[in-house]
């Protein structure tokens, strides 16, 4: 459990150019052919200010596989631009040499040799070290722990509990203030439970009630740190009402709001606020548009997208840092404030590599307290995987062609449709598949499975409109998710087309047929935001698919073709 | 600023509203006899030229509900005898009756605001146009988005 691999094979993580602070790492790596918990910790430390940035855990209370994608479109202004780079492109803009441990943190080249050698990312316990490390390091007094959101759902024991392993296991690294995503999927009534008992602020200032538009939540969080003024705004994800379920907070409105962000930090500004962070669950691309028209942030901590980008990038003079998912990175801004002005910082994401980082002991004990009464049935095998189970992509991952496998098997349907989230672990070729990693693709709260017929114009305009939210040239106008994933089904998509137009070439796969317009299709799929949807919850029918076929052998999927200009 | 017809035209092929399990989809056709959103402007301006810049018109980008969408006009006016904004009209370039409101405001008013939620079958343009009390027009107009959702990471 506690073994420290050593690092020998791959010796030394990247000397970077742009990793000033993480130069030290590499050549003591180099020198000692073994990476340790303080080449971890090694940072330009800077001025008065320190801020953690721990975002999109989705629930991971141990160490996991994540592979990073290999398709992460951008579009229009914003293509080509980070976090819109993948694989063998990221690791010459970052300059990473490849089958170090950064290069298998942050890409999907040779993940699985890496993955071997290398180990699981995050744990709870292993990020409570770190942040315990940097405030002893800088002491109590300078340092800011935020928590992004996307932190109470997302695996079998949250699911149990309604969050509250999440709530009480994160009470332990003490934040400052938290913001929310899929938070709200547990309802109106027990986020308001759980914030009030919370001990420290959950903020939103994009979120008003729906009669009088009135904040629901506190937007802005004021702290003396350092000698400093820092006011922290929260921002939760605007478009939580459409992406998931508006029936389990019908009271309550988001949106990007722009011109309400702009009061609120001009009012903290007015409070003698030296230092604006705004703590957001945008999504990268919304916050990189938001840092250049609102005027006044200083640093926006990003999350959402699951974009791990190893610095933050300076944005019209405002610092966007976007800290990954899953518990693999502790993100890290050390802020230098001169006459009420940022005038140096130093950034870096810090990659929780659980074989190298200990594990703190309390966080430890909190983790078995909420795992050990299910113990039995979260290591509970119900299958193999011969090959590499991923979800992560802007099209497909073979996770989602799994259940989509199974909708259709099961379900007896032509076709499946299966929600491009962005959230679920890896599996390793050879791995078992236990009810732990089945939960970790599916432990939501609106499961059910429904199976109705559509006729190919409105499977068209399905797969049209969620193209939209993803690839529209607009940041505004993008949700955060990935592209619907779809079985029994090939089609192909362009991206920099208009909605509409983007998708094409619809052929039914048991047939090879085109898919006709007017001609019914029977589809099954899951996480339909609509209340009363009927059907078996995914992760029941999951499990017996799973069951059923014992060695599970998803190959790459070849039915999306891309089609760039 | 453009009044395009395009949404309009294609309402018959549009982005459908989905109710219930996503893919129950609404279709309308109009009579090619009705207003449309350009006739009600040009019928509120008499073809006068609109100005931007007084008018904000402030909207979702992406509906939450379609049934109740929000929609925030103001007009930078100081009210007074001497100058007032007499009327603002609403349009939807997307609805079967594209005109939705007209509010009247005198000095009395003491500002010009006003908020008002509307119901939008799909994608389309909300324009709102204010005319002031020297004859003059301000206008302002937003795409508002009507989607499916459900898929957000």
């Amino acid at each position: 459990m506690f073994s420290r691999r050593e690092f020998l094979q791959f010796g030394a993580v990247a000397a970077s150019t742009l990793v000033t602070a993480q130069a030290g790492l590499s050549s003591r790596s180099m020198a000692q052919q073994r990476l340790t918990q303080d080449d971890l910790l090694n940072f330009d430390s800077k001025g008065q200010v320190t801020l953690l940035h721990f975002t999109d855990v989705h629930a991971q209370l141990k160490p996991v596989y994540f592979r990073p994608p290999s398709t992460n479109l951008g579009v229009g202004d914003y293509a080509g631009l980070p976090p819109h780079l993948v694989g063998d492109e990221f690791l010459r803009h970052f300059d990473l040499t490849p089958k170090t441990p950064l290069a298998y943190a942050h890409t999907m080249v040779d993940y699985v040799d890496l993955a071997r050698s290398f180990g699981k990312l995050g744990g709870l316990d292993r990020v409570s070290t770190l942040v315990k490390a940097i405030r002893a390091e800088r002491g109590e007094g300078k340092v800011l722990f935020l928590d992004g959101g996307d932190t109470w759902q997302g695996s079998y024991t949250s699911l149990k509990t309604n969050g509250a392993d999440m709530v009480e296991c994160m009470k332990l690294l003490k934040p400052d203030a938290m913001v929310g995503h899929w938070e709200f999927t547990f309802g109106e009534e027990r986020v308001q439970e759980i914030v009030d008992a919370l001990g420290f602020p959950f903020l939103a200032s994009n979120v008003v009630d729906n009669e009088w538009e009135e904040p629901v939540f506190e937007s802005t969080a004021s702290f003396e740190k350092g000698g400093v003024n820092v006011a922290v705004i929260g921002q939760a994800m605007p478009y939580t009402p459409i992406a998931n379920p508006r029936w389990k907070i019908p009271n309550w409105s988001f949106g990007i709001r722009p011109d309400l962000l702009q009061k609120n930090v001009d009012a903290a500004r007015a409070k003698g606020a030296e230092v604006v962070v705004l703590l957001s669950h945008n999504g990268f691309d919304v916050d990189r548009k938001l840092a250049g028209l609102i005027s006044g942030i200083d640093v926006i901590l990003t999350g959402h997208t699951h974009d791990a980008v190893p610095q933050a990038i300076n944005i019209d003079g405002t610092l966007l840092l976007s800290s990954g998912s899953h518990g693999k990175y502790l993100g890290r801004v050390d802020l230098e404030i001169k006459g009420g002005k940022v005038v140096d910082y130093s950034s870096n994401l810090i990659p929780v590599f659980s074989d190298v980082v200990e594990s703190d002991a309390e966080m430890a004990a909190k983790v078995v307290e909420f795992r050990g009464p299910h113990e039995t049935e979260l290591n509970r095998v119900l299958g193999k995987t011969e090959g590499l189970l991923y979800r992560r992509g802007n099209f497909n991952g073979t996770w989602d062609d799994l259940i989509c496998e199974g909708l259709i098997e099961q379900r007896d349907a032509e076709i499946s449709l299966s929600p491009g989230f962005r959230w679920g672990a890896t599996l390793l070729p050879g791995q078992d598949i236990t009810v732990d990693d089945l939960y970790n693709q599916t432990a939501i709260n609106y499961p059910n499975v429904y199976r109705v017929e559509f006729t190919g114009a409105q499977l068209k305009e399905i797969l049209e409109d969620v193209c939209d939210n993803l690839f529209n040239k607009d940041p505004f106008l993008q949700q955060g998710g990935d592209m619907v994933r779809v079985g029994g089904m090939g089609y192909s998509c362009a991206p920099d087309q208009e909605i509409g137009s983007r998708i094409s070439d619809m052929t039914l796969l048991r047939s090879g047929e085109p898919i006709e317009a007017s001609k019914s299709y029977v589809v099954a799929g899951w996480a339909s935001v609509n209340e009363g949807t009927e059907g078996p919850p995914i992760y029941d029918l999951m499990k017996k698919h799973i069951i059923s076929k014992g060695s599970i052998n998803i190959p790459e999927s070849q039915n999306v073709k891309l089609l760039r200009t | 600023m453009i009044i395009d017809r395009r949404q309009l035209m294609k309402t018959s092929l549009g982005l459908a509203v989905l109710t219930g399990v996503p893919g129950v989809m609404t279709v309308k056709s109009f009579a090619s006899t009705e207003p449309t959103a350009a006739d009600r402007i040009k019928e509120f301006t008499g073809g006068s030229e609109m100005l931007e810049g007084k008018l904000s018109l402030t909207t979702p980008e992406i509906a939450e509900n379609g049934n109740v969408v929000p929609v925030l006009v103001e007009v930078d006016s100081e009210m007074t005898d001497g100058d007032f904004v007499e009327e603002i009209m609403v349009v939807a370039d997307g609805n079967p009756n594209p005109e939705v409101v007209k509010f009247r405001f005198t000095p009395m008013s003491g500002e010009a605001t006003a908020k008002i939620r509307i119901r939008l079958a799909q994608t389309q343009n909300v324009t709102a146009i204010a005319r002031m009390n020297d004859g003059s027009f301000q206008v302002a107009a937003n795409q508002v988005k009507v989607t499916i959702g459900g898929c957000g990471g």
